[in-house]
């Protein structure tokens, strides 16, 4: 207890002493700093803000240090992201091979790839894509086209990857490519990194309905790949691929939480754009309800993950909770998404037009972008689907 | 203090769990039910969760209680929903007790909190005075003519109030409806002079009771707590009771989920199980996820009554709202997806559904806490 309130205060103490007070302010998208080759920071205090958490090895608190991670229990790292939040600090990097490819290397890797891989998404040199989803591959992704043919020391990929996440911005793409194509659909597949600087890979950028560029359509053009870029067996990267999705499905809750910040608080924009009456109430009696039929529901899915946290510590962990989360936060963000645009009324109808104000439409933004989240990383239906067999048992 | 329960208060879960489903099944609430039981509850019953010491759950160990706390209380709460115990824990324990505990003088704890632990006496809260909760609106008098205290009036819908042996009566000493100022305690004797107590069969099968004040005398040792100044201690009062209100309906609420699960994974229609069904799977998950969050926020709102959280009307307000919602959504859905069979009194599921209903005006609906939410909030 003792050295737990000790360790708090050293990182909060540290903290305090190393984070800018620029980098204290809550995030905005376009400054948040994304890992890669092309790594741009917006200004000299978020450079420091990243170096020292990068020299720290806590970007990455929980992983291993000897390949440059924190080293920290989990414990400690929750600790660690408490304390963040407590002081607003914001999240020194952003990366998928940060929140989802990292953790699954040091999962399924071998030495030598841990070893080349993992140091470089700590301290943000490389930024990883995701190379799953197909034209013709969404949620029914066992049935990717993409193939490797086996050429002795290296394969050749040839194929197209849909939703590559700023494929165009990316170093590096862990994908699902089909090895065996006798095989039954699962049983054929092998998780793949391919270096995107390789000759024949492009990623052309797909508009959305939020207006942005995000994500790509990536293709490969006989690609050459050495086969020492395969992670775990060959034709077995389906067990590879469903552990990332784990992982993926965490990052989808971390993503709507960061999204909150960007907006502010929904109350505080609730008064601006609804007044109170004299009695102090909000003025508008459905929007009242409304806006604590969310704030419940949102504080309920807090104490969700709050509670599977104390599960994870005793040990004695309820497996059916864990996967209520994805679906529960993706569907509540979008609830809150149309309870602020209902809260603004016509001012909640912005694209280009100067006459409202940025972060009007950030939030209109905001909520096309976040129709997303229902969608990626197993839209809900699918989450429902997992629900139904693994935690309540119903037959197939 | 956490939301996970202990080696020690799982065995308390275990003990308890196996108790009630030999001794109080839910045959022993239809015999209550069919029989008009006057009680409502079975004397036996509660002869029995004495011996285990139930009716002490709450205090702590120095007074001979468990230590159990909240969240142990939490436990037995849930066991009872599932079960649909009647029994008179919820009134007299976590209402009245609570009242004598927070607000009494050292005298009335003495006299009273024994004769509660060993099962000698039972309590009713008489608050409301309408149909809907809203104890600021209390308007029931106390009033004091030549140095005589005395209360004239109407409390309806008094749980337990036909049965109980005394009652923690809410009453007003000054100001007006709404005024947070100006509220009572004062405990008066089911017997006393003046007191008309007309009992009413709710639709579950338990009992409440419309009780008239006529000119009620009221001495100074009768009152808890500072004359006026008792809102703060109902406070508490209340959101105890509304957390364990919220525990009751969670345990009832996972059980009348799991039997359907059940039934949909062994009734069959055209050649196969109807669990197998994508509709029902996906509305069954979907009951999964709202039940699971509303979990999180009982047993949180348990143990923040066991940290004594300054936030605990918020967290109170919280859990009742969502396992209110809940429950009723599960309840209705149950019915559905029991077909033909979900509609006759031949199976339990219709039980459930009126406990949940009735469970759900147990100290505020979800509009009321809604409000309450958004006024702690401060829009």
């Amino acid at each position: 207890m003792e050295t737990t309130k000790q360790f708090r205060l050293d990182i909060r103490n540290w903290l305090i002493a190393n984070c800018p007070e620029s980098q204290r302010q809550p995030i905005i998208k376009d400054q948040q700093i994304w890992a890669g080759r092309r790594r741009t920071f917006y200004c000299g205090d978020a450079k420091l803000w990243f170096e020292r958490m990068r020299d720290q090895g806590w970007t990455a608190p929980s992983w291993p240090t000897q390949y440059g991670g924190g080293g920290m229990s989990l414990e400690q790292a929750k600790i660690l992201n408490q304390e963040m939040k407590a002081l607003g600090c914001r999240p020194a990097l952003y990366d998928i091979g940060l929140w989802m490819f990292g953790p699954t290397l040091l999962e399924y890797g071998t030495e030598e790839q841990k070893q080349e891989h993992i140091p470089k998404i700590v301290r943000g040199e490389i930024r990883w894509a995701q190379g799953y989803s197909e034209p013709s591959a969404g949620s029914d992704l066992a049935s990717i086209k993409t193939r490797a043919e086996d050429k002795g020391n290296h394969f050749i990929v040839n194929g197209t990857k849909m939703w590559t996440t700023q494929g165009d911005k990316s170093d590096w793409i862990f994908s699902l490519v089909r090895t065996d194509h006798q095989a039954p659909k699962q049983q054929g597949i092998s998780f793949l990194l391919i270096d995107m600087a390789t000759e024949g890979v492009v990623a052309r950028p797909m508009e959305l309905i939020n207006g942005d560029h995000e994500f790509c359509q990536t293709f490969f053009d006989d690609v050459k790949v050495p086969k020492s870029n395969l992670v775990g067996n060959i034709n077995e990267g389906w067990s590879v691929a469903k552990a990332l999705l784990k992982y993926e499905r965490n990052m989808m809750s971390i993503m709507s939480s960061i999204v909150e910040k960007e907006e502010g608080d929904i109350v505080a924009i609730a008064k601006r754009y609804i007044g109170l009456d004299s009695s102090g109430k909000l003025a508008n009696n459905g929007l009242r309800a409304q806006l604590s039929e969310h704030l419940m529901r949102a504080q309920g899915d807090a104490l969700s993950a709050l509670r599977l946290y104390q599960q994870h510590k005793s040990g004695v962990v309820d497996r059916g909770l864990g996967l209520t989360m994805k679906y529960l936060s993706t569907s509540e963000q979008q609830h809150k998404d149309e309870l602020l645009l209902a809260i603004m009324g016509n001012r909640g109808l912005s694209w280009h037009d100067q006459t409202f104000s940025i972060s009007e439409k950030k939030t209109v933004k905001n909520w096309a972008y976040n129709k997303a989240h229902t969608i990626a990383g197993g839209t809900s239906e699918i989450q429902l689907n997992i629900i139904a067999n693994k935690a309540l048992q119903l037959p197939v | 203090m956490s939301m996970v329960l202990n080696e020690e208060q799982r065995l308390l879960q275990d003990t308890i769990d196996d108790f009630l489903s030999t001794n109080a099944p839910i045959d022993q609430l239809r015999r209550l039910r069919d029989t008009h039981d006057y009680k409502g509850y079975s004397i036996i019953l509660w002869n029995q969760l004495t011996e285990l010491g139930i009716p002490s759950i709450l205090m702590p160990e120095e007074f001979g209680g468990f230590g159990f706390g909240f969240e142990g209380l939490g436990a037995v709460m849930q066991s009872m929903g599932r079960n649909l115990t009647a029994s008179p824990l919820f009134s007299t324990v976590v209402l009245g007790a609570s009242a004598i505990r927070l607000g009494g003088t050292a005298s009335q704890q003495q006299t009273l909190l024994p004769n509660i632990a060993v099962g000698q006496l039972t309590l009713a809260l008489a608050i409301d005075e309408t149909h809907h909760h809203q104890p600021i609106n209390t308007a029931v008098r106390l009033k004091e003519q030549n140095g005589q205290l005395s209360i004239s009036g109407e409390k309806v819908f008094v749980l337990d109030g036909h049965s109980a042996d005394k009652l923690v009566v809410v009453v007003r000493s000054s100001g007006n409806a709404g005024d947070t100022k100006g509220l009572s305690l004062v405990l008066v004797d089911s017997n006393a002079a003046g007191l008309q107590i007309n009992r009413i069969q709710y639709m579950d099968g338990r009992n409440a009771a419309n009780i008239i004040f006529n000119n009620v005398r009221v001495k100074r040792d009768q009152l808890i707590g500072e004359l006026g100044s008792a809102h703060t201690i109902l406070q508490q009062v209340l959101d105890r009771g509304v957390v364990a209100m919220s525990a009751e309906m969670l345990g009832g609420c996972q059980e009348v989920f799991d039997r359907t699960l059940q039934y949909l994974r062994e009734r069959e229609q055209f050649g196969v199980k109807i669990g197998t069904f994508q509709a029902l799977q996906h509305r069954a998950a979907q009951m999964f996820c709202q039940l699971e969050r509303s979990k999180s926020a009982v047993l949180s709102a348990l143990s923040s009554l066991d940290k004594n959280s300054p936030d605990i009307s918020l967290q109170a307000s919280l859990a009742k709202t969502l396992i209110n919602d809940c429950y009723q959504h599960v309840s209705n859905e149950a019915i559905q997806m029991h077909g033909g069979a979900g509609i006759t009194d031949e199976l339990d599921i219709g039980l459930f559904l009126k406990r949940a209903r009735v469970s759900l005006q147990i100290l505020g609906d979800s509009d009321y806490h809604k409000n309450r939410y958004a006024q702690l909030m401060g829009y």
